[in-house]
């Protein structure tokens, strides 16, 4: 009975969570345009999510790029295919792991960030200070974040994408001797312009999930210091659900429409 | 034709409750210009959630709550923005914006919601700071200061647009007597000038009588008696007996 109970309990709390980062998005797409005075905010965000997450998505797509590299050399020499290292990197690299990689990291840090700013403030009663002075809080908190993330998370992911490829091409030309004219002309051959795009996208679609899951959280936070504990460690965990999930949608969304 | 003054506040059979618990159960009042109003109750009695569907800051479950006129119990945040302009909340806990420093704090609305020039807002907060006897402040942040100074920056913050109503929640709860006395001195000062209309949510009886035209006793989620201090001293109201004698409790 317990357990149904809390099964229940647990259905009513994700029903209520959809629903709300939901509602969330609807206000912060009707508050989307800002005043000129706001755009400040968009530049401070920028420099904060962007300038300080740029060394840890290009340090894990460099080193993703090179285990991929090693990876399929070993494996493709079995059959032969060993030249075509480049093209298998920059596939799984562009489609997949340079999006998804970047969120997930970047995202990690950014929302959690995120949600213990907002969720400070709602503890200590500053968002609705901030209401009670006549301040639209969703376009000074919420809007500034999803605009630069629309910035930031394609930007640091072409730098990872960049830095996922320079990796898988070290290793190819250093540990396994192939020519690197060969590992960019192959890439060049068989990578077209649509692989690229569908991981910029989906870097754009990850971006905004992210900054709502963050802001979310944080506005939801409740039980002082304890709850934002509590709130912050969620968001990492669901910003992770939430790339991993939406990415399998997006894929196949993708292959629907540009295969 | 006769002028009909209209109240600036009114509420009239407010409901609000919280998974299953019945915080407020049908309060009515109207609150004119030029009147404060204290409303008195113990921990938990629902003061502070009465105060803020008076700001549209939480919505009631049934009743009406007009504002300035307009009618808000219903009315979305975007729309409630502009109302919530004229008025003026002071909050327990200050509310301070803590990367802002004291000036920035005051000049917070000023900065969103007019075009002055620095030179102008600056004036402005000064002759605020100075008003709530925080002098010479500007640089310290939240931070840095006392639970009693933080009050009075919050008070000064919430005065700055010079609202036509204002609501203290609790503005002496958490000082020291000689704190607590000075917030008060501070608001029954107020009174005279700045801030002529109000709704003072409090515990402290002494701290009510000081500043109150109008007081209220709320208990089990609705006014228990309201009247002038003189009125309320002399009710025989069994509750308000009670409370005046220290002994009424929240079930």
């Amino acid at each position: 009975m317990s357990v149904l109970a809390s099964a229940r309990r647990h259905g009513r709390e994700s029903v209520a969570w959809y629903g709300g980062l939901g509602l969330l998005a609807v206000r912060a797409a009707r508050n989307l345009r800002l005043p000129p005075s706001y755009l400040v905010i968009v530049a401070r965000e920028i420099d904060v999510i962007g300038v300080r997450s740029l060394v840890v998505a290009m340090t894990a797509a460099l080193f993703t790029g090179m285990v991929l590299a090693l990876q399929t050399a070993v494996n493709m020499a079995r059959f032969g295919a060993e030249n075509y290292v480049g093209p298998v990197v920059a596939l799984s690299i562009l489609r997949e792991l340079g999006p998804v990689l970047t969120a997930i990291l970047v995202g990690g840090k950014v929302a959690s960030g995120i949600t213990a700013e907002l969720g400070s403030m709602k503890v200590t009663e500053q968002i609705d200070a901030l209401r009670a002075i006549g301040v639209n809080y969703v376009k000074k908190l919420i809007v500034p974040r999803i605009l630069a993330a629309l910035v930031v998370f394609p930007l640091v992911t072409i730098m990872a994408d960049a830095a996922g490829l320079v990796g898988g091409m070290l290793i190819a030309v250093f540990d396994r001797d192939i020519d690197s004219y060969l590992y960019w002309n192959t890439i060049s051959y068989w990578v077209v312009m649509k692989d690229f795009l569908t991981g910029i996208a989906k870097s754009v679609v990850f971006g905004v999930l992210i900054t709502l899951i963050g802001c979310y959280n944080g506005l939801e936070t409740t039980g002082g210091t304890e709850g934002l504990g509590r709130s912050t460690t969620d968001t990492v965990v669901q910003v992770a659900m939430a790339v991993i999930v939406s990415d399998f949608f997006l894929t196949k969304l993708f292959l629907l429409l540009f295969w | 034709m006769a002028s009909v003054i209209e109240p600036l506040v009114e509420l009239r059979d407010v409901r609000k409750s919280f998974e299953r618990k019945d915080v407020l159960t049908g309060v009515s009042f109207a609150l004119r210009k030029g009147t404060t109003l204290a409303v008195m109750g113990g921990s938990g009695s629902g003061k502070t959630v009465l105060l803020r569907i008076t700001d549209g800051l939480i919505r009631p479950d049934d009743g009406q709550v007009s504002l300035f006129g307009m009618r808000i119990e219903r009315m979305g945040e975007e729309a409630m923005l502009p109302i919530r302009k004229r008025a003026g909340f002071v909050f327990q806990g200050a509310a301070l914006f803590d990367s802002l420093s004291v000036f920035e704090n005051v000049a917070y609305p000023l900065r969103e919601h007019t075009r002055r020039s620095l030179g102008e807002i600056s004036d402005r907060v000064h002759r605020f700071l100075s008003l709530v006897g925080m002098p010479g402040t500007d640089e310290l942040m939240p931070a840095e200061l006392s639970g009693g100074m933080r009050k009075r920056v919050g008070i000064a913050r919430a005065l700055v647009m010079e609202p036509e109503v204002v609501f203290f929640d609790e503005p002496t709860a958490g000082l020291d007597p000689t704190n607590a006395r000075l917030v008060a001195e501070l608001i029954a000062t107020l009174r005279a000038g700045v801030c002529d209309t109000a709704i003072v949510v409090t515990h402290d009886v002494e701290f009510a009588n000081m500043v109150a035209d109008q007081m209220a006793i709320l208990h089990r989620g609705r006014f228990a008696d309201m009247g002038t201090p003189g009125e309320i001293r002399a009710s025989s109201n069994p509750d308000v007996r009670r409370f005046l004698a220290g002994e009424l409790r929240e079930d």
